[in-house]
């Protein structure tokens, strides 16, 4: 139990997956113009990813490693990933319309976003058990959420601040990443996995 | 002279990670040596030109509808291709890569250009976009590298530059100094670009208003 704890603490604040493993960094900086977006897409890809870890790792368990086609990793679980994007998407609009108004545009973006297979993959590499794997995924969806939603707050004060010409833009947001990423450093050594 | 401008295009005016802001993962992932800032250059362009080739000699039998599922496939063959042969001969390099390898996959870049120009450009324009864009992210992610190491570990490529008394400044090589340096970066270029675009229209303004004073000048003689 503790040990889960720890690795929640762990993937959520030190090794945040955005601002220390750089995965994930291109919707980053493209849906964290607004606090709203940025939360509907935290929370979509939270979702996604605890799905895509659980199916991908019965996949390797399942059916790669006994049948030794680990080779094919890489194109089988890009290719779920796309279909449950797909196949969640579709779903949700029958049967829960209101929870599709509210994150269904961010579906799409989800399918390549990195974070998705990263933690997928990851979870395979650390050679973790399932319950680990299930922990692994959720937290880290968390520490995305958290990371995406305090720098879609600094970003809206940006508009109205007065940066120099050639820094407008991606430029600064990039900076701003940065700093954030300095921040969460000092996370570094509050538990040790 | 067109092949010259391709290439160019790549690397300066539609530099794929600094002006299309595609595929900044990688670059700020695996740029703390030099040495992995080129093994991924090597393997993010292998897999551009030859996943652009395969695309373009294909796009007349794809179905519009499958197009995605088809280009996955093919970029996600290139992609495995890479990391077992990696894996085989590199493998030091394959170590420190890690999982940034497989996430080729779903690298924007590769992704991008596959769907924006291999799926509409013949055979030899897509082989030479895929030399310009992966030589584009190959110049961003070396550039990016170096500064990191030099300045963060002063060395480059493994060789001492400073002698003893140097203290590196380790936050360059730590995770925020990635984003620090890389938006500098961004803001110097797009510095340069708004001086020459000034420049440009400057000459331009000084040539127009030649040409009115030879009209004058043609007019009262």
């Amino acid at each position: 139990m503790v040990k889960l704890i720890i690795l929640a603490i762990d993937s959520m604040l030190i090794s945040n997956i955005i601002l220390m493993k750089f995965l994930g960094i291109c919707a980053y900086v493209g849906v964290s113009k607004k606090q709203d977006t940025a939360t509907g897409m935290g929370f979509a890809v939270i979702f996604v990813m605890v799905m895509a870890t659980l199916i991908s790792f019965f996949i390797q368990k399942g059916i790669l490693e006994p049948l030794n086609l680990v080779y094919l990793q890489t194109i089988v679980f890009i290719l779920v990933i796309a279909a449950l994007v797909q196949m969640l998407e579709v779903t949700m609009k029958k049967i829960a319309p209101a929870l599709f108004d509210a994150f269904g545009i961010y579906l799409p973006l989800i399918t390549t976003n990195c974070t998705i297979l990263g933690v997928a993959l990851l979870a395979i590499q650390k050679n973790f058990d399932f319950i680990e794997a299930l922990v692994f995924a959720f937290s880290t969806g968390i520490g995305y959420l958290i990371a995406i939603y305090i720098f879609a707050g600094i970003r809206e004060r940006l508009e109205w601040s007065d940066i120099p010409k050639p820094f407008k833009g991606a430029a600064i947001g990039i900076i701003t990443a940065g700093l954030l990423s300095l921040a969460f450093f000092g996370f570094n050594g509050l538990v040790k996995l | 002279m067109n092949i010259l401008r391709k290439i160019f295009s790549g690397i300066w005016t539609n530099n794929p990670v600094l002006i299309l802001l595609l595929g900044f993962c990688p670059v700020l992932a695996v740029s703390t040596t030099v040495i992995d800032a080129i093994g991924m250059s090597f393997s993010a362009l292998f897999v551009l030109v030859a996943s652009n080739l395969v695309i373009s000699l294909i796009r007349k039998f794809t179905p519009n509808k499958m197009r995605i599922p088809v280009f996955v496939v093919i970029i996600g063959s290139f992609v495995t291709m890479v990391d077992l042969i990696t894996y085989a001969y590199f493998s030091s390099l394959h170590k420190s890569l890690g999982v940034f390898i497989p996430l080729i996959v779903v690298n924007c870049i590769v992704f991008g250009r596959a769907e924006a120009f291999a799926s509409k450009n013949g055979l030899l324009d897509s082989l030479w976009d895929g030399i310009g864009m992966g030589l584009g992210f190959a110049f961003t992610i070396v550039v990016l590298a170096a500064v990191r190491e030099i300045i963060g570990n002063g060395t480059f490529l493994g060789i001492e530059l400073f002698g003893k008394s140097y203290m590196p400044v380790i936050i360059a090589i730590l995770p925020p100094g990635a984003f620090l340096t890389i938006g500098l970066m961004l803001g110097g270029m797009n510095r340069i670009n708004i001086v020459l675009n000034e420049k440009k229209k400057m000459k331009e303004k000084a040539e127009k208003e030649k040409a009115k004073q030879l009209k004058a000048s043609v007019a009262n003689g």
